[in-house]
């Protein structure tokens, strides 16, 4: 059972980069991972050493995305900044995700006052837009990366509890379930080898998605100073330095910002390539 | 006659609805009083309309629910008595068949993963050889063992489902309708696999079902079932019925000879509803012979070989 788990995630990948929109994505993708762990050996510049003559420049051959208004190196100042950017949204949504699954499948197979507290909780704060629960818990935590990572992590918490649970109370009541019952299954085994595999897909796919707002949202955060504190750049927080000088040096906030699109969208045309692909039936009709 | 394989002794299954802001709390008795013995060898068969509660005492009978009151012996053993890793053990010895053969098998499961998973959950290891046997006996070929659910058909499934309640070598199994969402023709295929099987190895069956013809072709001993209740036992499947439900049931079968055919008693009135039955006897309302008798007073199970659950039953 182990190996045919393996060999799944192996042609998951796989059958994403056989479709068009997940190529170009998954392209994008890779190439802003690798920016982001390689940013120190792909640039000459350093990222928060000020060059105040060179301030204000706009794109040329030394600076190919401008400078700041310290005279730092835009383009530099983008692939760190994808370090933090990425590194938030996909640690924040990472806690989401486990946390959300626990919690979910917990209240969705126990059932009973367990599921109704959850229930109560979640829901609560599931009528406040993500990026309000993540304001209120960054004033509560502190600005910070750490600080922009729990807010993250849990405003959307409530998506991925309630995504897991409505998911294993439907296959809960499925005769498969009943049927390894009959066998002698325990609750564990229920759970781990028939109701959060199947459950997984749409974690999985809304996980993508899910990361995509994270980045938005991160970038909201070091927008309103609540990120990243300088002088480590995030998206969010170039672009905020940037609205200062918006008719002087334009370039400084429209990078930044179609950094954050383009990688979003990159984000939401892979998630789509694998709604596709983690179905498991057409899995087996293409191969 | 020896100790019987399983005893069931007057299982009842209260099911209650839960209540709500402005509605009231109700319950129903799915199963009501019912006892059984079913000796090893036995194929017994239940038989009765949807709803009747058969399937719920397929799953009492095998505590996947628990029962109100009652209790369920295996050799003596009660059931609703043991510890949870007592009866993980004892369910070794018993299996269940599922009646829809497209949700009783995991769809990520391939079909060697679900015949090995009676092993998995036992903390056993997959003997060498053994899927290869089991598809051989339930009559699937071999190459399909790496095939997942939705290639296969409905007949494939069930016999995977069987494969299934087979691999850890149960004496008891119960089929809760394992031809019903079959078609015709593989209905008699499948049927002719559980008897074969259930010659060769040695085993005991509670078949469950509401088709009456299929039963009375198949098993030895025949339990009607009506709103919960057993309403016969007819000791041999040639018995004449002596419960109007049972013969209204059996005029309702169909005949292939047409100079066989009787004519069709027509039942009229309504089944009543499980959460509101009526005073006396639950058949009343329906039966061609009731009296006053049968509107005030519950009939009980005669004993003898072959009990009736009426007042006025049918002489042969």
């Amino acid at each position: 059972m182990g190996v045919a788990v393996v060999k799944l995630s192996d042609t998951t990948l796989g059958r994403v980069m056989r479709r068009p929109k997940g190529v170009i994505a998954g392209t994008w993708l890779i190439l802003v991972v690798f920016v982001a762990v390689f940013a120190p050996y792909l640039t000459p510049y350093e990222y928060d050493i000020q060059d105040l003559p060179n301030a204000f420049r706009a794109p040329d051959a030394a600076h190919w995305l401008g400078t700041d208004e310290f005279g730092r190196d835009m383009l530099t100042r983008i692939m760190y900044g994808a370090r933090t950017s990425l590194s938030v949204s996909t640690i924040a949504i990472g806690i989401s995700v486990f946390c959300g699954m626990c919690l979910g499948a917990a209240s969705g197979y126990f059932g009973g006052r367990f599921d109704r507290a959850v229930t109560a909780v979640i829901d609560l704060t599931w009528s406040f837009p993500e990026i309000l629960v993540a304001l209120i818990l960054v004033a509560i935590i502190g600005p910070g990366v750490t600080g922009a990572m729990v807010a993250i992590g849990v405003a959307y918490l409530a998506l991925f509890t309630r995504l897991t649970r409505s998911q294993i109370m439907a296959i809960k009541s499925e005769t498969f379930v009943e049927a390894s019952l009959s066998l002698g299954a325990s609750h564990g085994h229920i759970l781990m080898r028939h109701l959060l595999p199947n459950a997984l897909a749409p974690v999985i796919v809304a996980a993508m998605l899910a990361t995509g707002d994270a980045i938005i949202l991160e970038a909201t955060l070091g927008f309103f100073g609540l990120g990243a504190q300088p002088p480590t750049p995030s998206w969010g927080g170039l672009m905020s330095s940037g609205t200062a000088h918006m008719f002087k040096a334009p370039w400084i906030i429209i990078i930044p910002g179609v950094a954050v699109a383009v990688t979003v969208f990159a984000i939401n045309l892979f998630g789509d390539a694998l709604i596709h692909a983690l179905d498991v039936r057409a899995r087996v009709r293409e191969s | 006659m020896s100790e019987p394989l399983v005893k069931i002794q007057s299982l009842s299954k209260r099911f209650d609805t839960p209540g709500g802001f402005l509605k009231k709390r109700r319950s129903m008795l799915a199963v009501r009083d019912v006892s059984l013995s079913i000796a090893r060898g036995d194929i017994v068969g239940v038989v009765g309309e949807s709803g009747c509660g058969k399937s719920t005492l397929a799953r009492l009978v095998l505590r996947l629910i628990e029962p109100t009151e009652g209790a369920v012996c295996f050799e003596g053993a009660d059931l609703t008595q043991l510890s949870r890793s007592e009866l993980r053990k004892m369910r070794q010895r018993m299996a269940m068949v599922f009646q829809d053969p497209y949700s009783s098998l995991d769809p990520r499961y391939r079909v060697a993963d679900a015949l090995a998973e009676p092993f998995v959950v036992q903390g056993q290891r997959v003997p060498h050889g053994r899927i290869d046997a089991l598809m051989e006996k339930v009559g699937l070929p071999a190459s399909l063992t790496q095939s997942y659910p939705h290639q296969l058909s409905g007949g494939q499934r069930q016999r995977v489902g069987i494969a299934r309640a087979l691999a850890l070598n149960p004496d008891f199994i119960v089929l809760d309708e394992p031809t019903a969402s079959l078609d015709v023709s593989i209905q008699a295929q499948i049927v002719s696999l559980i008897q074969e099987l259930q010659r060769n190895l040695d085993l005991t069956y509670l078949f469950i079902s509401h088709d009456l013809g299929l039963v009375r072709y198949f098993c030895n001993r025949i339990v009607v079932m009506y709103l919960g209740a057993v309403v016969e036992e007819l000791p041999d499947p040639g018995a004449a019925p002596r419960h109007p439900y049972t013969r209204a049931l059996m005029a309702s079968t169909f005949a292939p000879n047409p100079n066989a055919r009787q004519e069709a008693t027509e039942l009229t009135g309504e089944i009543p509803s499980g959460f509101d039955l009526p005073r006396g006897c639950a058949f009343a309302g329906r039966c061609p012979n009731v009296t006053a008798k049968c509107r005030e007073t519950v009939p009980v199970l005669s004993r003898g070989p072959h009990p009736v659950a009426c007042f006025h039953p049918i002489q042969g």
